[in-house]
């Protein structure tokens, strides 16, 4: 959900204020909330073990909210099983436990937000091709090994062609 | 199916060679980089089968892979604990992935790759930990290389990456660059000092952490300190190398001082110090594994103050690897119990000394 107020960013905290008796809630990004003075609470010296702990219990953020999945929908962790072994179980899992691991991650390293090298992926199809380099590699040197040196001269020539 | 060390590159111990720049002070420089495979729950709760599948993946793509192209695969699920503690006292694989703890045994799909001077863990607490062990204070060169390696690899398999938080790991420690550097750093003119506490306390300040000899959850033995960065998120790369550069070429300055000043106050209580220690190693019929580490790093540090010639820091380096249990064990060709061990270890010792130096002044 957007935050309410830029309507940019991903909206994190609920914060509720009391405007002449009466209680109004909105929902806002990061930004947004520490520009109210609503802030995640800074931690020295990380532990992870403390930080683990503190995890599943309320956050000590007056408007906090988690809008956390229960279970990792690809490997079906949760947050306990992290808070109990200190692993999360698939990197999907970022993304289901997103708003308590960017907490967690700020009290860690200071930051949430990765600074290295940037990385796209390989395409499905240049794996694709990268297995049949390696199978086609593999056929080759049986050929050769069985002296079947037709059928490498063919297999080199399918090599060709793919690289 | 038993290991043979002579098939692998250099014996796996390249490092071990003193080549390397401050390399009487510095033993060795490591970087590894943690990366997952995307699509596959991370090791720890992948299933044999996940495992198998990822060892299959990468082992394909490691073909096509320059920087291994003439490595081996050791599948570290295969060997039996003797040998897994053999490659684990080279340095070359974690305790985790030699299942050396009994409460964790060894996974499925545990498995090695060794090139020239890069390895990768397959398997470990992340499917992937590229690494590269330089001999000496080398991180540049360690970056190069392991980072040839991270751009090949990562290429022909899919890295787990999330815009946001980077490469993601099973820890979140490691979450981001996914990057470990460290320096293993011989510091015992701090510790006679008694300068090594303020040290590690300014390391922590600096976000650099220490650990003792054979990484995380490892005591200080013989006043080797494995000092690396603590955070991996937040900093690029060379950032984290670049501070990490720095604090060690200031703890390797810092340990000069320590030295000279040892030397000019108490010249005589460090020569006998060290001599004592020589003596023992040339001399004792049993040895403890703390015993002799403590006593190399006396005579490490002689021959680094040149009041002991005649002897290489090369050989010292071997000494500190060969005299570990499975390396002796290895030697003699059957298990050791404690004592016999000992036995050996003073045997081994006493040997490479009387060979190295005939009569050190």
């Amino acid at each position: 959900m957007l935050c309410e107020n830029c309507k940019e960013r991903e909206g994190i905290f609920t914060v509720t204020s009391v405007v002449g008796g009466e209680k109004r809630e909105i929902f806002l990004c990061e930004k947004c909330a520490a520009e109210r003075g609503v802030q995640p609470e800074p931690t020295p010296a990380p532990q992870i073990g403390k930080l683990l702990q503190s995890l599943h219990q309320p956050p000590t953020l007056a408007a906090g909210v988690a809008r956390d999945q229960a279970r990792c929908d690809f490997c079906s962790a949760t947050l306990g099983d992290f808070r109990a072994t200190g692993r999360l179980g698939c990197p999907r899992c970022y993304a289901a436990f997103e708003t308590s691991l960017r907490d967690l991650l700020r009290r860690v390293h200071g930051s949430a937000r990765h600074a290295g090298r940037a990385y796209d992926p390989p395409r499905r199809d240049e794996l694709e091709r990268a297995t049949q380099v390696g199978e086609l590699r593999a056929q080759l040197k049986r050929a050769i090994e069985a002296e079947q040196f037709e059928l490498a001269a063919d297999i080199r020539d399918r090599l060709r062609v793919l690289e | 199916m038993a290991l043979d060390l002579s098939l692998l590159p250099d014996g796996g111990v390249s490092w071990l060679d003193a080549s390397g720049e401050h390399s009487d002070v510095v033993l060795s420089t490591r970087i590894r980089l943690a990366r997952n495979v995307d699509g596959f729950a991370f090791t720890g709760r992948a299933r044999d089968g996940e495992r198998l599948r990822v060892l299959a993946q990468v082992r394909d793509a490691v073909r096509e892979v320059p920087s291994l192209k003439r490595g081996v695969l050791v599948r570290v699920d295969e060997l039996p604990s003797s040998d897994r503690l053999l490659l684990h006292e080279r340095h070359l694989v974690s305790k985790e992935l030699a299942g050396l703890d009994a409460q964790h045994p060894v996974r499925s799909g545990a498995a090695l790759f060794l090139g020239d001077d890069v390895g990768v863990m397959i398997n470990e607490e992340d499917h992937l930990r590229l690494q590269s062990l330089r001999s000496g204070f080398a991180l540049r060169n360690a970056w190069a290389a392991v980072q040839q390696l991270d751009r090949e690899l990562g290429s022909r398999v899919a890295f787990a990456f999330h815009p946001e938080f980077g490469f993601l790991t099973a820890c979140p420690t490691n979450v981001g660059t996914g990057m470990r550097a460290s320096v293993l750093i011989h510091l015992p003119g701090l510790v006679l000092t008694k300068e090594m506490s303020k040290v590690l306390a300014s390391l922590q300040q600096m976000g650099l952490t220490y650990r003792g000899l054979y990484g995380e959850g490892s005591e200080v033995v013989g006043n080797f300190f494995q000092i690396s960065n603590q955070t991996t998120l937040g900093k690029s790369e060379d950032e984290l190398l670049g501070q990490l550069q720095d604090v060690v070429k200031k703890v390797i300055a810092s340990e000069e001082e320590a030295r000279r000043l040892l030397l000019r106050d108490a010249g005589y209580i460090i020569e006998d110090k060290v001599w004592r220690a020589y003596g023992t190693l040339r001399y004792a019929r049993s040895l403890t594994f703390d015993e002799a580490m403590n006593y190399l790093s006396g005579v490490r540090l002689a021959v680094s103050l040149k009041l002991i010639t005649g002897l290489s820091v090369y050989t010292l380096n071997k000494l500190l690897i060969f005299s570990q249990l499975a390396h002796l064990a290895h030697a003699e060709g059957r298990a050791l119990t404690e004592s016999e061990a000992s036995q050996a270890r003073a045997r081994y010792v006493r040997e490479t000394l009387a060979k190295e130096a005939e009569s050190p002044e």
